[in-house]
């Protein structure tokens, strides 16, 4: 037990530290000073620093070298992350894509689509959305409806709609769920597609949030047309396929939950800024209790990781983490909001920012509720909740919900 | 990095839950809340025979020279059986008298087991408390610590001196050989040894709630002590060794209510289903494991922190004590309430993972003094940055 680098892992690490010492000054600078402030210009910035890391090999740690990754381990793709997280300049801006799509198509896809999508994935010049969740679609995946009817020449038509799909905006690609055939349970009639969002019969719509922003889109399919190759991990392997999505996005989550600013430290000096609140005992008391889950959650990570260097798939238990950051995070912004007082909610503020987004996160990547069913389920074993879509076929199950399969 | 546990560290938790099972810990547990006063075995033995008291102590002098991982690793074997080891006290007081040179001679003893220590839990100042103090013997004001004559008193040169004041709810104190704590000389702490039998020493000792945990109350009338060479550092740290080492002891006992109460939601039905098929039981006993689970992350990061951080050790030790002793009070509840009507019976043990869950919780400082101590580290650390 050591938390210390190994002298390869601190190797690794001098050699990230130079690299990024070489290069910092051509990263975009986005906060602060001289920060670009047209989103177009940013985004267009971040894609060709995106090219910068992953020709320095900052990009697509652990993919495999054949797909131009640099096949190391996932503490060497945390190093990394620590590395460009000290050298204060932004990290990859297709962390959905080079994180959970890109080695889900390793895993699924054809050797024609990993040779044709996963390189330009990886310098930023295609970036990728995840196409799954739908308005009746959540945490029971599952039920998706997108549907994708196949026509007589092998190609397919799509249409349906998705939503809380982050970067469809200005995103090349897709990984779409659909449902290719609703005679069979619903877990069976699944496929995977690759969706260029390019394409007609595609509209992206922001989906504006209680702050006001949009950070998530809607996206609809309206007889969009596919051909035979678009079929990701072949037809009615759609679940399968997405579970390893999901898993990697577990281990995205578990090892990147305090990249999302929601950590002790920042908490505790908006707390240090007034004389009065550090000093108050029931101030401290909660920032303390706040502080140590949060806390934990750093730990939690390298043990994440631990298990992964020795061969170790992260298990569902990793989503409690997850709980606790959002909820922690949501204990803060209360907290410090009533340190501050009513300015804390003024429009700028970055509290007033935190506090609106939370309460959709907490449903991210499917609700507390389904979470702690599953880790009941799954870790503990606990007998699952009676269900009443178990074999049966998912336009029968759609009927007897009152709506047309 | 590595956060897995070494083939010794499996096998150290491995032994001590071998030689803790060979004990009814629970129903001694219960039959001396009934007063049966020699119902809890002395597990001192079992403890000298595993190598538990020289964990700390290096192995120049017969100890282990183990750290606190692993000695974090032994006290949540303890607390899954609630098994009284007076480790929470002789440990802390052989990681102050391993860093005090002129305390070397009385190591290998301390190592072996054939004499037993205790630490007079002191509390180091925080932000916004400048003086030391200890845990009050009622209420809700800090106590201060004992006051160390001036040294010399005995004419035997500057190593030796009086102390006189009074420590309550000592871990172990009952028994112990010697007790090794602070005491407060010309405005200055000091490390102080002194030998439970000396002159001005009585131990008193106290149960309360949990028969399984043995206290006292100490009081010192001019008696004397060896002033310790340890440095101010090694005092601070002792109270955050305590810290940790009583947050791993609950998790253990957290470990075992889980346990007992999936196990009873599974096979328990009400209405036609396990009782753990209904998410209200469901989510509440997920809860219990997201605790556990913060709890084991936080033993980690205390663990290596003593000596991989010195610095952090104050931040990961109250930290894991925050989330252990919540951790604890939550699956002990929960255990109780799983259980239904009768989690809350004499004979059932999951009142006595309740009872073991109200004292801990008070204390060494108590859960809330070391949330507190997680604030205020945080908040240093914001000024400094």
């Amino acid at each position: 037990m050591d938390l210390d680098d190994t002298p390869e892992q601190a190797a690794y690490r001098a050699q990230v530290r130079s690299w990024l010492d070489a290069h910092k000054r051509e990263a975009p600078v986005l906060q602060g000073p001289g920060a670009i402030e047209d989103e177009d210009e940013i985004i267009a910035a971040r894609r060709v620093w995106q090219g910068k890391l992953a020709e320095g090999g900052l990009a697509g740690v652990t993919w495999p070298k054949e797909y131009g990754g640099q096949g190391r381990g996932p503490i060497e793709q945390v190093i990394c992350n620590q590395e460009i997280g000290n050298a204060k300049v932004p990290g990859i801006l297709d962390a959905i894509g080079v994180g959970m799509l890109g080695p889900t198509i390793i895993a699924h896809g054809s050797e024609e689509q990993k040779s044709r999508y996963l390189g330009p994935m990886l310098h930023g010049d295609e970036v990728w959305c995840q196409l799954f969740s739908e308005p009746a679609a959540g945490s029971d995946l599952a039920a998706v409806q997108t549907r994708a009817r196949q026509q007589d020449d092998g190609s397919w038509r799509l249409t349906g709609q998705k939503v809380w799909t982050t970067n469809a905006q200005f995103a090349s690609y897709g990984l779409l769920l659909a449902r290719t055939d609703a005679d069979v349970p619903k877990h069976k009639g699944m496929t995977m597609f690759i969706v260029p969002m390019d394409a007609e019969g595609v509209t992206v719509r922001g989906l504006r949030q209680i702050s006001g922003e949009a950070e998530f889109n809607e996206v609809f399919f309206d007889d969009l047309a596919l051909d035979e190759n678009a079929v990701v991990g072949g037809v009615g392997n759609g679940w399968g396929t997405a579970l390893t999505t999901l898993m990697y996005e577990r281990v995205t989550i578990g090892l990147g939950g305090e990249g999302l600013g929601y950590n002790s430290t920042r908490f505790a000096a908006a707390i240090a800024s007034d004389e009065h609140a550090r000093r108050d005992p029931e101030v401290r008391h909660q920032l303390g209790e706040i502080a140590s889950e949060l806390l934990a959650v750093r730990f939690t990570g390298y043990r994440t990781l631990t298990a992964l260097q020795r061969g170790q798939i992260p298990g569902p238990e990793a989503g409690l983490a997850k709980v606790t950051i959002v909820n922690g995070a949501i204990k803060a912004g209360e907290l410090i909001a009533d340190t501050v007082g009513p300015d804390a909610l003024a429009e700028d503020s970055q509290w007033a920012y935190m506090i609106s987004f939370l309460p959709g996160l907490k449903s991210a990547g499917g609700t507390e509720e389904i979470l702690r069913n599953t880790v009941g389920e799954r870790v503990l074993g606990l007998p699952p909740e009676p269900r009443l879509d178990k074999g049966i076929p998912f336009s029968e199950l759609r009927s007897k919900e009152g709506a047309p399969a | 990095m590595n956060l897995a546990l070494s083939d010794e560290q499996v096998f150290l938790r491995e032994a001590a839950r071998g030689a803790l099972s060979r004990f009814k810990t629970l129903e001694a547990a219960r039959d001396a809340l009934d007063g049966d006063e020699d119902a809890l075995p002395d597990l001192w033995p079992t403890a000298c025979e595993a190598g538990w008291p020289g964990l700390l102590i290096d192995e120049a002098h017969g100890g282990a020279g183990l750290d606190a991982f692993d000695a974090m690793l032994v006290l949540s074997e303890c607390g899954r059986v609630l098994a009284g080891v007076p480790l929470l006290g002789h440990l802390p007081a052989t990681a102050i008298l391993s860093d005090a040179p002129n305390a070397a001679e009385f190591m290998a003893d301390l190592a072996s087991g054939a004499r037993r220590a205790a630490y007079l839990p002191c509390q180091p100042p925080s932000d916004v408390h400048e003086d030391w103090s200890t845990d009050p013997a009622s209420g809700f004001q800090r106590a201060p610590l004992p006051v160390a004559g001036a040294a010399g008193d005995d004419g035997r040169g500057g190593g030796r001196v009086s102390v006189t004041g009074s420590f309550s709810f000592v871990p172990d104190a009952p028994g112990a050989n010697a007790l090794v704590g602070v005491a407060m000389r010309d405005g200055r702490p000091v490390g102080v040894a002194i030998l439970a039998d000396a002159p001005g020493v009585t131990i008193e000792p106290v149960s309360r709630y949990d028969a399984t945990r043995s206290l006292g109350h100490v009081t010192l009338k001019e008696a004397p002590a060896v002033v310790l060479d340890a440095p101010q550092e090694s005092l601070v740290a002792a109270w955050h060794l305590a810290q940790a080492l009583i947050a791993a002891e609950s998790l253990g006992s957290v470990e075992t209510a889980l346990d007992v109460s999936v196990a009873y939601a599974k096979e328990r039905f009400t209405f036609g289903r396990a009782i753990g098929s209904y998410q209200a039981v469901k989510h509440s006993l997920t809860e219990v494991l997201r605790q556990l689970e913060n709890g084991r992350s936080l033993l980690y990061y205390a663990g290596w922190a003593r000596t991989g951080a010195p610095g952090e050790f104050a931040l990961a030790a109250s930290a894991a004590r925050s989330v252990g002793g919540r951790a604890l009070d939550t699956a002990a509840r929960t255990m109780i309430a799983v259980h239904g009507g009768i989690g809350a019976t004499w004979e059932h043990d999951a009142p006595l993972y309740f009872r073991r869950a109200q004292l801990s919780r008070r204390l060494l400082g108590g859960t809330a003094g070391a949330s507190d101590r997680v604030a205020g580290e945080l908040l240093a650390q914001a000024d400094a940055a």
